[in-house]
C-alpha cells in the first residue's frame, strides 16, 4: 500500500500538468481552458501529492503499525 | 467530565452549531448565487473581470482556507478555542455582510470586483478557522464516551447551512420577478443581509461562553505549545497523522460530502436538465429528512467505533453513485417521453397554443443559413412537464438551391417531474446524503482524537480544508475536465469522486485503528 501511494502521487502530478497542456488554449472547453485555476491546483496538489509519497514512505517503513490515539 | 458541566453541554452545542452553520450558510449564498454575483460584478468579456472572478472561485476554496486553517489553528491553540472561534464568525459575517453593499460594475467599475474578491477571500479565510474551532471545543466539554454524539452536532450545520441558504433564496427568489431579484440592488442581496442578523445573535450567544476545559487545563500548567504549526508538522509523530487522517479518512469524506450535496444537485440542473424550483425543493427534502443520521452515526460511532462507520460511507459511495447517477438520466429521457406521448396522444401544450417559433438568419460565403429555433411545452397526462426546443436548419445557396436539415437532437429542459418520480429524486439524493452522513457525522470525534489537545485545533484544521476544500472542491472542476475527455460517458465525472473515496477507502481499511 505503501509503495502504491509512492507510485500514484507522481502519476497525480503528471495527471494535471499533461491536462493543463492540453486545455489551456483559447477556444478550448469551457471553465477547463483558463490558466489560473490549472496554476491554482497544479500549485496546491504538488505539496499534497509530496505528502502522499511521504504517507507511503512512512507506510513502507512500518510507522503506522500499533499506533495509539491520544 | 463533571455532570455539572455535562449538564450545560446543551448550551456549548448549540452556541458552537449556531455559528458554524452560519458560516456556511454565508460561505454557500455566494456559490449559489454565483450567476447574478458574476452579472453584477465581473462582466462578461472584461478580462481582468473574468480574472478575478476566476480567483473567488478558485482561490477562496483551495487556497485560502487551508490558510485559513493553519493561521487560526495556530490562533486557537495559542490564545483559546473561544476567541479564536468569535473572531472567524465576526469576520466571516463582517464580508457577508460588506459583500451585500458592494455597488456593481455599472457604478464604480472595477473597484467593485476587486472589492468583491477580497471580501471573498475573506470568507474563505475565516472558514478555514471555525470548523476546527467548534469540534474543538464542543469535543473538549464532551465526556469521551460521548465524544461522537455531541460533536455530531456539529457535522450537521454544513448540511443545515446548505438548507437555510437553499431556503431564504428559494423564499426571495419566489416572492419576486426574475428581473427584480437580479437587478443591482435587487433580491439576491438580501441573503447577504440577512447574514448580519444571524450573526449578531451567534456573536452574542458566543461571547457569554467559557473557554474549553481542557485549554484551560494547559494554560494553568503552563503546558501550551509555543509554536503549533512546528509541533504540528515539522514532529514526525504529529506528521505522520495529519497524514493518516487526510488520506485515510478526510479526502475520501470530501469528496462523498461534495458528490452527494453539491454536484447531484448541479447534475440535475445542468444534465438532467430539471426545473430551477424542483430541483430545489427535491434537495431540501433529502436533506431534511438525512439530517437526523448525522446524529445517529455520531451516536452509533461512540459505541461500534468511528473507522467501520466512515469506510462503510465511502464504500457504499464508490458502488452506488454511477446507477444512482444513471437513474438520474434514464428517467428523465426526453425522447422516451415523447414517443410515450406520441403514441398514446394524450399530450397537451401547457401555457401556450402554438409553439414559440424564432428564426436566426446567417450570411455565409456559399450562401444565407437560416437557424429555426422551435419551442413546444408539453404536459404529459401523468403529470410531467418539459420543453423540447428544436433548432432546424435550412439553407439557401448562391446558386438559388434549397436544403434543409432536420434536428435530431431536440433539448428537452426545465422538466418537471410528476409526484411519484420526484419522490423517487428524493429518495436517491437522500440514500447519497446518508453516505455523507456516515462519513462526516463521526469525522469530528475521529479528528479530535487523533491528535493531542495543545496542537489539536491547528493539526485538524488543516487536513479537513484540504480533504473539504480541495479534494471535494475539485470535484466540479475535475468532473469537467473527465466530460471533455471521455464524451461518450455522460457519468465520467464521477470517476473522479469515486476514485478518490475508492483510495481512502483502502488506506483506511488498512492503516486506521478502530478506537470508540
Amino acid at each position: 500500500m505503501g509503495l502504491t501511494c509512492m507510485i500514484i502521487a507522481p502519476i497525480i502530478i503528471y495527471f494535471l500538468i499533461s491536462n493543463a497542456i492540453t486545455h489551456i488554449k483559447a477556444g478550448g472547453a469551457k471553465d477547463i481552458n483558463q490558466p489560473i485555476p490549472w496554476i491554482i491546483i497544479i500549485g496546491i496538489f504538488t505539496p499534497i501529492a509530496i505528502g502522499l509519497m511521504i504517507f507511503g514512505y512512512y507506510a513502507l517503513k512500518g510507522e503506522y503499525e500499533n499506533y495509539t490515539e491520544e | 467530565m463533571s455532570s455539572s458541566t455535562e449538564k450545560g453541554i446543551g448550551k456549548i452545542i448549540i452556541s458552537s452549531s449556531l455559528g458554524t452553520l452560519i458560516e456556511w450558510y454565508d460561505f454557500y449564498i455566494f456559490g449559489m448565487l454565483a450567476k447574478t454575483i458574476s452579472m453584477q460584478f465581473f462582466p462578461e468579456g472584461n478580462s481582468t473581470a473574468a480574472l478575478l472572478s476566476t480567483l473567488a472561485i478558485f482561490a477562496a476554496g483551495f487556497l485560502v482556507r487551508p490558510f485559513g486553517a493553519l493561521v487560526f489553528g495556530r490562533l486557537g491553540d495559542l490564545i483559546g478555542r473561544k476567541y479564536t472561534f468569535l473572531l472567524t464568525l465576526i469576520l466571516m459575517g463582517s464580508a457577508t455582510f460588506l459583500i451585500g453593499l458592494v455597488p456593481g460594475y455599472k457604478s464604480i467599475g472595477m473597484a467593485a470586483p476587486l472589492l468583491v474578491l477580497l471580501l471573498r477571500l475573506v470568507q474563505g479565510l475565516a472558514l478555514g478557522g471555525e470548523y476546527g474551532g467548534a469540534a474543538t471545543y464542543v469535543a473538549e466539554h464532551a465526556p469521551k464516551d460521548k465524544r461522537g454524539f455531541y460533536t455530531s452536532w456539529i457535522q450537521t450545520t454544513a448540511t443545515l447551512g446548505l438548507f437555510v441558504a437553499l431556503a431564504i433564496i428559494l423564499l426571495v427568489k419566489s416572492n419576486m420577478s426574475d428581473a427584480a431579484f437580479n437587478s443591482e440592488w435587487g433580491g439576491w442581496r438580501y441573503p447577504f443581509w440577512i447574514s448580519i442578523l444571524l450573526v449578531g445573535v451567534s456573536i452574542y450567544i458566543r461571547l457569554k461562553m467559557k473557554e474549553s476545559p481542557l485549554f484551560e487545563a494547559l494554560k494553568k500548567e503552563g503546558t501550551t505549545s509555543a509554536n503549533p504549526i512546528k509541533e504540528s508538522f515539522g514532529h514526525k509523530e504529529n506528521f505522520k497523522m495529519v497524514l493518516l487522517a487526510l488520506f485515510g479518512a478526510v479526502m475520501g469524506q470530501g469528496v462523498i460530502w461534495y458528490t452527494s450535496q453539491f454536484y447531484a444537485q448541479s447534475f440535475l440542473e445542468h444534465s438532467v436538465k430539471l426545473d430551477f424550483i424542483q430541483n430545489r425543493e427535491i434537495v431540501l427534502w433529502a436533506i431534511a429528512l438525512a439530517t437526523p443520521f448525522f446524529l445517529f452515526f455520531g451516536w452509533l460511532s461512540d459505541k461500534t467505533g468511528r473507522k467501520w462507520i466512515m469506510l462503510t460511507g465511502m464504500f457504499l459511495g464508490v458502488i452506488f453513485y454511477r446507477p444512482i447517477f444513471s437513474t438520474f438520466l434514464n428517467d428523465t429521457n426526453g425522447k422516451e417521453w415523447m414517443q410515450r406521448a406520441e403514441g398514446r396522444s394524450y399530450v397537451k401544450l401547457a401555457g401556450q397554443k402554438n409553439p414559440l417559433i424564432k428564426r436566426d438568419s446567417l450570411k455565409t460565403s456559399t450562401g444565407i443559413l437560416v437557424i429555426t429555433h422551435t419551442t413546444n411545452t408539453w404536459l404529459l397526462k401523468e403529470g410531467i412537464q418539459f420543453t423540447e426546443t428544436i433548432a432546424d436548419t435550412s439553407g439557401i445557396d448562391n446558386d438559388g438551391g434549397n436544403w434543409v436539415a432536420m434536428d435530431n437532437n431536440p433539448v428537452y429542459s426545465g422538466k418537471i417531474l410528476s409526484t411519484p418520480l420526484k419522490w423517487k429524486f428524493i429518495f436517491l439524493v437522500w440514500i447519497m446524503i446518508v453516505f455523507v452522513t456516515m462519513v462526516y457525522g463521526p469525522i469530528a470525534a475521529f479528528l479530535v482524537e487523533l491528535f493531542p489537545t495543545k496542537i489539536r485545533y491547528t493539526s485538524m484544521s488543516l487536513p479537513y480544508h484540504i480533504g473539504n476544500g480541495v479534494f471535494g472542491g475539485l470535484v466540479p472542476f475535475i468532473a469537467t475536465l473527465l466530460a471533455t475527455t471521455v464524451t461518450n460517458d455522460p457519468l465520467a465525472g464521477l470517476w473522479y469522486p469515486i476514485a478518490v473515496a475508492a483510495l481512502c477507502f483502502v488506506i483506511g481499511f488498512v492503516f486506521l485503528d478502530d478506537k470508540k
